[in-house]
């Protein structure tokens, strides 16, 4: 790691404090050579609107995403984007965005799946750092480029296919959508957009832990505490078999894979980022409706 | 619809995106965000006349009004954390404002994808312009029924 972590108690009971950073330690490493602060929202010009000082922009949808196929971007486009964003292969990263860092985890996953290494999540992001009235800059990104190495995606130990999902039945997974969603009533979040599933519904035995109740009102994680006990105590994770977390286009699940991994120190997570818009339109595929799990179909 | 008859105020907005490039496109729409009107007080106290348009991913509410002299008003409301369905509201806010009914059901309903703005934004965000458009015209068309 380039930079020193951030030694704040409060991250201390988590399996891997190392992958947060508090608003306190950002303001006081703001400049620090070999940090790179990346702002990665929802909304395509908040950025634009006001930044912490020094902060790139990364996209999820124009930046991490491939702009024909569904995919993530390659290894030259990555090394690419990242080159130009001044971010190098040994650059400590602190990603932070809007919605309890929905986007901004989404966006560390990505660089998980490239193995960047050193990546971290401003805890409270974007909203906790403007409720502290921190200063915000209008500043044009003036990153100076330089080389990132190409480095091919590896998708096998943190994300998962629609296959891997079927052949993962009977171990746990964890549905981080609205209870709207998991029961069927809808195919997409209370107040999102459709974005075409033709199916409603969750996938057999998935229990529903939606990805915000790991959030805290002021935008950080809830203490190790209760995220034990939503997680290990109510949905039955015990850290001993594969989870598979998954949402409508695997966005709010990748906040719940990070919460497993790094929070509670699971080390066999896995994000379907297909979700419900793949699963949900999949010719026979079993779904199961109502708010009940349901159990692990048979072969048919 | 050729470009030429597209309002003139459209085609100016249409014109000043398609001129830049594709990071200042972001930032003009930035400013359209910060210039989206406030509310006339006379609509203030009245969110029962406000529409929500559900497709765009922030609160944002629309209320399209027809004056004494026939002429359309688009009033629209979204939050600051919000900038980018801001400024969708605010170009077509501007866009339409002092149109006539049967020049705002002309606006071709593809206007959202013509400004320049999809590579820049994304298609799926650009949606949410597209159903505020949609939606005004509805509301136009059951005002001028009733």
């Amino acid at each position: 790691m380039t930079v020193e972590t951030d030694p704040s108690s409060s991250f201390a009971a988590f399996a891997h404090p190392e992958r947060l950073v508090s608003t306190d330690w950002l303001q006081a490493h703001l400049g620090t050579p070999g940090l790179v602060v990346v702002e990665s929202d929802e909304d395509v010009i908040l950025y634009e609107s006001g930044h912490i000082p020094g902060a790139v922009k990364i996209d999820w949808h124009t930046d991490l995403n491939d702009p024909v196929e569904r995919d993530y971007i390659d290894g030259t486009a990555f090394a690419a984007l990242l080159g130009a964003k001044g971010i190098s292969r040994d650059s400590t990263v602190v990603i932070y965005g809007d919605k309890s860092n929905w986007w901004a985890a989404y966006a560390l996953w990505v660089f998980t799946l490239f193995g960047h290494e050193d990546v971290r999540l401003l805890d409270g992001g974007r909203q906790k750092w403007l409720d502290e009235g921190r200063e915000l800059t209008r500043d044009r990104e003036s990153a100076v480029t330089v080389d990132y190495p190409v480095v091919e995606r590896d998708d096998s130990r943190i994300r998962a296919y629609k296959e891997d999902v079927l052949s993962h039945l009977g171990h746990p997974l964890i549905d981080v959508r609205s209870p709207e969603e998991y029961s069927g009533e809808r195919t997409t979040a209370p107040a999102y957009p459709e974005e075409g599933a033709l199916r409603a519904g969750h996938i057999p035995s998935a229990v529903s832990v939606p990805w915000a109740r790991a959030a805290a009102e002021d935008s950080t994680f809830r203490p190790r505490a209760e995220l034990d006990a939503i997680y290990r105590d109510e949905a039955g994770l015990t850290g001993e078999e594969p989870v598979i977390a998954y949402c409508r286009i695997g966005e709010r699940s990748s906040h719940t894979w990070f919460v497993l991994t790094y929070l509670l120190g699971l080390d066999d997570v896995r994000n379907y980022d297909g979700s419900w818009t793949e699963w949900g339109s999949a010719v026979r595929v079993p779904i199961v409706q109502g708010t009940a799990a349901g159990s692990v179909p048979t072969n048919r | 619809m050729t470009d030429t008859d597209l309002p003139g105020q459209l085609a100016e907005i249409r014109e000043d995106f398609l001129a830049l490039e594709q990071p200042d496109r972001l930032q003009l729409l930035l400013e359209f965000s910060n210039e989206l009107p406030a509310l006339p007080e006379r609509y203030q106290d009245h969110p029962d006349l406000f529409e929500r348009v559900v497709e765009c991913q922030s609160p944002v509410f629309i209320f399209v009004e027809v004056d004494a002299d026939k002429a359309v008003h688009l009033y629209a409301t979204a939050p600051a954390e919000s900038p980018t369905t801001r400024g969708f509201a605010s170009i077509l806010a501007q866009g339409l404002d002092g149109l006539s009914v049967a020049e705002v059901l002309a606006v071709p309903d593809d206007f959202p994808q013509t400004i320049g703005l999809t590579q820049a934004v994304s298609p799926l965000r650009l949606r949410g312009m597209t159903a505020m458009l949609g939606r005004t015209k509805r509301q136009l068309r059951e005002r001028t029924l009733a």
